[in-house]
C-alpha cells in the first residue's frame, strides 16, 4: 500500500463520518487572509493565505492596442502560472492545461461581473489601456480558484490608476485608482468520497470526483465551471448556486473589509 | 533623460553613504510544501527561493550517477517592475542568472551524498530594484540551508558599482541605470572563496581589489542576517518550551 493510497482511504473515511481537517463544516473556508498593495511596483496587488494555500496576484495597467474586435474598449489579460516553488509535483516549462483553465475561469468571473468597465479604459484611436493579471500560486493546498479570483477582485478594487500624458506612462506620484463598477466571488466545491464540500485542500483535491465552480455577484450568476470526470445532478447543482450566493456575502465582507485607501 | 548625479555631499540618492548596504531582511520557511524555503526584503526587492529535494533526477538522462545535480531556475513576475508588464518565465538574462546561480550553490552542496538526485532551486522574483541576483542568490543559500542540505557554507552575494569614480556598494535600479560599473560577487564567507564574479562598465585593477574589500566587508553584514533567519524558527519553539515549563 503506498502513501496515496493510505491518504485516500483516511481522507474518504473521515468525509464518510462527516469530519474536515481542522473540524470544519462541509461548507466551511478555511481561515483566509488577505494582504492588500505589498507590490508596490505592480499597479495593484494582493496575497493570499487560505489554509496553506498561499496565493500572489499582481496587476499592471499599459497603454496597447484595442483587441481588433473591439475598437473602443481597453482590454484584460489573466494568467496563471503555478510556479515549481509552489507544489513537488509543479513543472517548469509551457503553461500546463490546469493553469490555463485556472486563468480563464479567473478570467470569465472578472469579466462577466464588468468589474471593470472596458468602454471606460478607451484612450484615443488605436490606444486603450491594457489589465494584466497575473496569478501567482506561492503554496498549493488546494483551491486555486476561489484564492484566485478573491486575490485578484482585492488587487483590482486597490489598484492605482496611472496616466498617459505626452505619449508617456505615468505611474509614480498623484495618481487616482483604477474605477471598480462591481464586485464578484467565487465558490468552488467538489464531490470527494460521494460528499459535496467546499474548499477542498490539497489532499481532498487529490481525491476529488467532480468539481464545480460558482462566480456571482450580489444580483446573478457570472461564471460557473465544472471540472474533472465525476458529475453532478441538477438538483445538486441547483443547491450549490443557492450556497454559493450565502457564502459569497462572507467573501464580499472579506475583500471589502481589506481595501486599503 | 539627463544622466542624474549619483553622490551629492558623499550621500547616494536614497540617504547611503557609498560603503552602505539597504536594510535586508530575510525569513525562513515561507513555502510550506519546500523542503527549505525563504523570503528577503532587500531595499525594495522582495524575492521568493524555494528549495525541491534531494529527488530523483528527472528526466534520467539529466542525472548523474555519482552525484547530485542542481536546477535552478531564476524569474521575475511580470508585474514585478515599475515599468510595464513583463512576460513570464525565461529570457536570456534569466537563463544566464538561473546558470551562474546553479554554479554558486555547486560549489557549496556536499552533491557526493545524494548520487542519481536532483536539489532544485526556483528563484522568484516578485519586486525588483536592482540586485536581483545578489539577492536571490543570498535568498537561496537560506532557502539551502533550511532544507538540511548538506552544505560546506552558506554563501551571500551583493554587488559593487561605481557613480563618478565613487565605487558603491548594493547598487539600487536608478544607481544601476546610471553607472559607469557593475560587479556582482558571490562569497563563501568561511573560506573567502569567489563563487560568482560578473562585471561590466570600466574599473581599475585597483578599484576591483577595492570593490572585493568592500564586498567582503558587507559578508559580515549579509551573513549575520542569514544565520540569524536561519535561527529564529528554533528560537521560536524554544521560547514556547520555555513558557510551557
Amino acid at each position: 500500500m503506498n502513501i496515496s493510497t493510505i491518504t485516500e482511504q483516511y481522507v474518504r473515511e473521515r468525509l464518510t463520518k462527516g469530519v474536515r481537517e481542522g473540524g470544519r463544516g462541509m461548507f466551511e473556508f478555511r481561515n483566509m487572509t488577505l494582504e492588500i498593495g505589498k507590490m508596490i511596483n505592480a499597479e495593484g496587488s494582493a496575497e493570499i493565505n487560505l489554509g496553506n494555500t498561499k496565493v500572489l496576484v499582481g496587476v499592471k495597467l499599459d497603454v496597447g492596442e484595442p483587441m481588433r474586435d473591439k475598437p473602443d474598449e481597453g482590454s484584460i489579460m489573466t494568467g496563471c502560472e503555478l510556479l515549481p516553488l509552489a507544489h513537488h509535483s509543479y513543472d517548469a516549462g509551457p503553461p500546463s492545461a490546469e493553469s490555463v483553465e485556472l486563468a480563464r475561469v479567473i478570467d470569465r468571473g472578472i469579466r462577466a461581473a464588468n468589474i471593470i468597465d472596458l468602454k471606460k479604459l478607451f484612450i484615443e484611436e488605436g490606444k486603450s489601456w491594457n489589465v494584466f493579471i497575473d496569478v501567482y500560486v506561492l503554496n498549493y493546498d488546494g483551491n486555486l480558484f476561489d484564492a484566485g479570483t478573491t486575490a485578484a477582485v482585492a488587487a483590482l478594487s486597490n489598484a492605482r490608476m496611472p496616466r498617459y500624458e505626452d505619449s508617456k506612462v505615468i505611474r509614480e506620484g498623484n495618481l487616482g485608482k483604477l474605477e471598480i463598477a462591481n464586485m464578484a466571488t467565487s465558490c468552488t466545491f467538489a464531490k470527494v468520497a460521494g460528499t459535496i464540500v467546499l474548499d477542498t485542500d490539497g489532499n481532498e483535491e487529490d481525491f476529488s470526483e467532480a468539481r464545480l465552480t460558482v462566480a456571482n455577484d450580489e444580483k446573478a450568476v457570472r461564471a460557473m465551471q465544472k471540472g474533472l470526470g465525476g458529475s453532478f445532478t441538477p438538483k445538486e447543482v441547483d443547491k450549490l448556486v443557492e450556497t454559493a450566493f450565502e457564502k459569497s456575502k462572507d467573501l464580499r465582507r472579506i475583500i471589502k473589509s481589506s481595501k486599503v485607501d | 533623460m539627463d544622466k542624474p548625479e549619483l553622490i551629492i555631499n558623499g550621500k547616494r540618492l536614497d540617504g547611503r553613504t557609498p560603503e552602505q548596504l539597504r536594510p535586508i531582511k530575510i525569513t525562513a520557511g515561507p513555502i510550506r510544501n519546500a523542503a527549505g524555503s525563504a523570503y528577503i526584503e532587500w531595499g525594495t526587492n522582495k524575492i521568493l527561493a524555494a528549495v525541491y529535494g534531494p529527488r530523483e533526477a528527472l528526466p534520467k538522462h539529466t542525472s548523474d550517477p555519482d552525484k547530485a545535480i542542481i536546477k535552478c531556475r531564476y524569474t521575475m513576475a511580470p508585474f514585478s517592475s515599475l515599468e510595464e508588464h513583463g512576460r513570464p518565465g525565461m529570457n536570456r538574462r534569466a537563463i544566464e542568472i538561473s546558470k551562474v546561480t546553479k554554479e554558486v550553490f555547486e560549489n557549496v552542496v556536499l552533491l557526493d551524498l545524494f548520487p542519481g538526485n536532483e536539489i532544485s532551486i526556483f528563484v522568484e522574483v516578485l519586486q525588483s530594484d536592482g540586485g536581483t541576483r545578489a539577492a536571490g542568490i543570498t535568498c537561496a543559500a537560506v532557502a539551502l540551508a533550511a532544507s538540511g542540505i548538506p552544505m560546506r557554507d552558506i554563501p551571500y552575494a551583493v554587488s559593487v558599482g561605481k557613480a563618478g569614480d565613487t565605487l558603491i556598494l548594493d547598487m539600487n535600479k536608478t544607481e544601476d541605470n546610471y553607472s559607469n560599473a557593475d560587479m556582482p560577487v558571490a562569497i563563501n564567507p568561511r573560506t573567502k572563496e569567489i563563487t560568482l564574479l560578473q562585471m561590466d562598465g570600466e574599473l581599475t585593477p585597483e578599484q576591483v581589489r577595492q570593490g572585493m574589500a568592500m564586498i567582503d566587508k558587507a559578508g559580515e553584514t549579509i551573513t549575520r542576517i542569514q544565520r540569524e533567519a536561519l535561527r529564529r524558527p528554533y528560537e521560536k519553539v524554544q521560547e514556547k518550551y520555555k513558557a510551557s515549563i
